[in-house]
């Protein structure tokens, strides 16, 4: 009697030499996006599908699992396998999937009441247990699918649906949030930096362990430019910080700023001779120079972009198939012998 | 360790059909060891016997309150029995608070056993005693015997250099080899088994062995009882036989099945009382490619076991029922994604957190009906400890064949209940059938049912060629693409209600205990089978037509049913609960089923069924359960 270890299904190896050359269109499906003209989220699945093809990993490998919202409809878009689940609850499929399928490469996209409100409790802990996973969520500050109701990153004293006279809630920073959680892999990207954009979500999906990119997407219809004071092309260059490893963070369109701390404040100096600027390190594996980043907003600081946080560590999956292997090491078991186990006796 | 000398010359030994011994006192007396202990030994001897543990709802209790009692009731006899017994014949109450809350349960002349050196100021205080029951004659209508079995105790370990404290940990070995000289058994079975479990700590296996053998040899010295009893072997089946509880067969059940279907096994949970100990049995079996997952919350349990079940493995999760209302959404979503999934529900008394560590059969009708939406799952209901090995095989088999969701609804009665087992043969047990869609090429449709079973193809990723999507939002039956066309709901709901019926089809026929008609049918399902087989099979015994058939599957119901109903005048349904199942038969086969309800926690006792079914049957007046309505519940 031979006992299953793993699902029986003979996909080969994930990167081979036989792995086809895709481009974008093998990774669009016959499906008529939804989404309303001029969305975010358009530029968001657009670059995942230009960088899917490059990834390595065979298209029928690729799993997408969403909760519900307007972000959630991605999977449907995406010519690979598909789950499109129930409010919040898509890192909680994904992770029964990534544990009993180590192999597969799986996605879960989310958006910020998704992810954050009614998924906020499984976001943490599938954080905190490092699977390997690529979690992408739609930042909009916003509920679209229900017509404008505020969300739990929207900014206090909001005016929405059912906030006529201004919200009484701080918002929730995603980043903070994934930091204190533990994640490995943390960063942000901006729906209108397509380049960025596809460059973080490449360096998140190659990223070994949990990946959490937050998007801030633009809903034109809810919430529109919700974030053009500092993503608008013309003044992005003074109004973001973007982040890179091993660079020192300056920015203005001449470089001309730059961010130092004095004592645990960051603080933007104006010179561009000055060198105090700190330098970014995305693998240092204490995460609080990180959370300082994280704090940083706008108007008062530029806002951070790019990874914040890369670091390895071993991964939930890896972790628990080591403790079956461990354990089967002795060979075969015989289920004979676990109902014999323990007292038996024998009436003749 | 040889066991004393068995009896004294003069010693009258009474033989005896069944016994009935409840051990009682604090939680921190070791009162579940000392009834499991004596368990064994009987089990070993050959007795037919049933057991019953009674947690305190606390953890930890004060010593010696009347909240932290902890019970163990076990029953064993020379004849077949079902139950652990309605009414101990035999108390042993470790201190005052023990005794307060168990004394009432003796039977009139019982034997009640106390230790009476636990009878002092403080502890009458903390069980709220205003005078001493040993001395004040409250207890005149029991066989009283009082035993100094802390201070016996000490002096037995007098030479082990041992801490006071750390004798007194000794004095239920004390009591049960009081116990175990009173019914003439050996010290061997439970000899052998402290020197397994005290390997590492020879100060306390000897500790224990000592107290153990003291008590032995006070039965045999003291002259404190008449008599000696004796229950003979009953007549069993020959083999290798082993203990089970439901939990523990459960897991073995779950672990079968995925050897005989050859996938792995995941388990998703929460921890919650009383289905604990399903994940802390299956996170043993990892050498059986088992993977456990601990999650942060119900939600997140079936939703990892549906993430699994979507990847081709077998996807688990377990619960009670505030954790079974948590999970409907999600299990919802496996209803409309056509996922193979099972869920355990070991039922507890509610509604909300209710009385975790107590019995009751309330979510039959939550399993049923309790999620939005026209949602059909199926219901499987084991109906002993051993039971559950079976039925968790059957659940895997329906699940995987037909890709439904099945409820395992088990209760704390039966899971934590436990009895002699038969150990099954393996072998014979058939693999479990699935299959995984292949590329066919050309489009692929991924609900393109079995003609026969209505069940969607397993379409697990890692195929080339099956790319697809699936989610909560209806699909179309020829696509799988998102659909609100109006037509497309009404055949998708009625598919997946079919699939539920079909698996009827399989249904073996209904086991009817008795002739299959008569003046009254008892139905029952869950764990009270055991209460209703012996009620009824005493009916029988009186002359009166009585059967009972007791359901394990729930949702379909098996196919004969109806036709079994209408053979008989009356039917009875017994259920701890206001009416679940009864509720289903009547609705169902228009049937003018009589309810009869218990919720108190507390299993059904045989005199209780007895006594409904003498009702109906006119033999006596009507039978009311003996709870005097709370003040002001009865309007004066
Ligand atoms: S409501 Fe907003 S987020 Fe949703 S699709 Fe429309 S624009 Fe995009």
């Amino acid at each position: 009697m031979t006992t299953a270890y793993s699902v029986p299904i003979d996909n080969g190896s994930l990167i081979g030499d036989d792995l086809p050359v895709y481009t974008r269109k093998d990774f669009v499906s016959n499906q008529e996006v939804r989404w309303c003209p001029g969305c975010g989220d358009y530029g968001i699945l657009a670059q995942m599908q230009k960088m899917l093809p490059n990834l390595g990993v065979r298209r029928e490998d690729l799993v997408f699992i969403s909760g519900i919202g307007c972000s959630s409809r991605f999977p449907y878009y995406v010519e690979t396998y598909g789950f499109h689940s129930i409010h919040g609850r898509a890192l909680t499929l994904a992770s029964g999937l990534k544990v009993t399928r180590p192999e597969l490469k799986v996605f879960v996209i989310t958006g910020d009441g998704d992810g954050l409100s009614i998924g906020g409790n499984h976001l943490l802990h599938a954080m905190r247990r490092n699977l390997d996973l690529t979690v992408v969520l739609f930042n909009n500050r916003i509920y679209g699918l229900t017509k404008g109701q505020y969300s739990p990153t929207s900014e206090i004293g909001k005016i929405t649906k059912s906030s006529p006279v201004g919200t009484t809630e701080s918002p929730l920073s995603p980043i903070k949030i994934a930091l204190a959680a533990g994640a490995t892999f943390v960063a942000r990207t901006i729906d209108r930096d397509i380049k960025h954009l596809e460059q973080t979500l490449d360096a998140a999906a190659r990223h070994k362990g949990i990946s959490f990119v937050e998007v801030y997407q633009n809903c034109n219809v809810f919430n529109d430019n919700a974030f053009a004071a500092f993503t608008d092309k013309e003044v992005r260059q003074d109004k973001m910080l973007y982040l890179e490893n091993g660079k020192p963070m300056r920015f203005g369109s001449n470089n001309e700023h730059g961010i130092r701390l004095n004592g645990f404040m960051p603080e933007v100096v104006h010179d561009v001779a000055d060198d105090s600027s700190l330098i970014h390190h995305d693998t240092t594996a204490n995460p609080v120079l990180a959370s300082i980043l994280a704090g940083m907003d706008y108007p008062e600081y530029p806002v951070p972009v790019g990874i914040f946080r890369a670091v390895d560590a071993p991964t939930y999956e890896d972790l628990v198939s080591e403790q079956v292997a461990h354990a089967q090491a002795g060979g075969t078991p015989d289920f004979n012998s676990l109902l014999r186990g323990g007292e038996t006796w024998v009436v003749d | 360790m040889t066991t004393p000398t068995l009896t004294r010359p003069e010693q009258r030994v009474e033989e005896l059909e069944r016994v009935t011994i409840r051990f009682c006192g604090d939680s921190g007396d070791g009162m579940q060891l000392t009834g499991t202990q004596f368990t064994r030994t009987a089990a070993v001897y050959g007795n037919d016997l049933a057991t019953y543990p009674d947690f305190p709802a606390e953890i930890r209790a004060p010593t010696g309150s009347l909240p932290g009692v902890s019970g163990f009731q076990l029953s064993f006899a020379s004849t077949e029995i079902y139950t652990p017994g309605d009414a101990p014949d035999v108390l042993v109450a470790m201190n005052p608070a023990a005794l307060k809350t168990n004394v009432g349960d003796l039977v009139e002349t019982g034997l009640l056993i106390v230790d009476e050196a636990e009878f002092n100021a403080v502890n009458l205080k903390k069980a709220a005693y205003s005078s001493n029951p040993l001395d004040d004659g409250s207890l005149a209508k029991y066989q009283l015997i009082r035993i100094d079995i802390t201070h016996n105790t000490e002096k037995a370990l007098a030479e082990t250099g041992l801490s006071v404290k750390d004798k007194f940990r000794s004095r239920n070995f004390y009591a049960l080899g009081v116990i175990l000289w009173l019914y003439g058994r050996s010290l061997e079975t439970t000899t052998r088994w402290a020197e397994q479990q005290f390997k590492r700590r020879p100060d306390v296996l000897d500790a224990n062995l000592k107290a153990l053998s003291a008590g032995y040899n006070f039965g045999e010295t003291a002259e404190l009882f008449h008599a000696r009893y004796e229950v003979k072997p009953a007549p069993v089946k020959p083999g290798v036989y082993r203990h089970i509880s439901g939990n523990e067969a459960t897991a073995l059940g779950f672990v079968a099945a995925s050897v005989k279907a050859g996938l792995p096994l995941f388990y998703g949970s929460y921890p919650i009382t009383p289905a604990s100990d399903i994940l802390h049995e299956l996170s043993k079996l990892k050498s059986f490619g088992v993977k456990t997952f601990q999650a942060e919350d119900e939600i997140a349990a079936v939703g990892a076991a549906i993430g699994a079940a979507y990847g081709g493995a077998m996807g688990l999760t377990g619960t009670s029922g505030p954790g079974l209302a948590l999970k409907s959404e999600a299990i919802n979503l496996a209803v409309m994604t056509e996922l193979p999934l099972v869920i355990v529900d070991v039922q507890r008394a509610g509604p909300s957190t209710g009385m975790p560590t107590k019995v009751e059969q309330s979510d039959l009708l939550q399993a049923m009906y309790g999620r939005n939406g026209d949602s059909h799952v199926v219901i499987l209901a084991p109906q002993t400890p051993s039971d559950c090995y079976f039925m968790a095989i059957e659940a895997w088999r329906i699940a995987l064949k037909y890709m439904v969701p099945v409820i395992f609804l088990s209760d704390g009665y039966v899971a934590n209940g436990s009895e002699p087992w038969r150990i099954p043969d393996f072998d014979s047990i058939p693999k479990l059938e699935w299959k995984y869609a292949t590329n066919k090429g050309g489009f692929f449709n991924p609900y393109e049912r079995d003609p026969e079973t209505l069940a969607r193809p397993w379409a697990v990723p890692g195929q080339a060629g099956l790319e697809h999507r699936v989610g909560g939002i209806e699909k179309s039956s020829e696509t799988g693409d998102i659909s609100y066309d109006p037509g497309n709901h009404h055949r998708m709901t009625m598919a997946r209600k079919e699939r539920v019926e079909r698996v009827a089809r399989e249904i073996p026929p209904t086991e009817i205990n008795g002739p299959d008609s008569g003046d009254l049918l008892v139905v029952g399902w869950g764990g009270t089978y055991g209460a209703i087989t012996s009620a009824v099979n005493r009916a029988r015994g009186r002359g009166k037509k009585v059967s009972s058939l007791h359901l394990r599957y729930i949702n379909p119901f098996p196919p004969d049913l109806g036709e079994i109903l209408s053979r008989f005048d009356k039917v009875l349904v017994p259920e701890l609960n206001t009416g679940n199942l009864v509720w289903m038969l009547r609705a169902k086969y228009l049937v003018d089923a009589v309810p009869f309800n218990k919720i108190a926690g507390q299993p059904f006792k045989i005199r209780e069924i007895t006594g409904k079914i003498q009702e109906l049957l006119g033999e006596s007046g009507p039978y009311e359960l003996g709870f005097a309505p709370a003040s002001g519940l009865s309007g004066g």
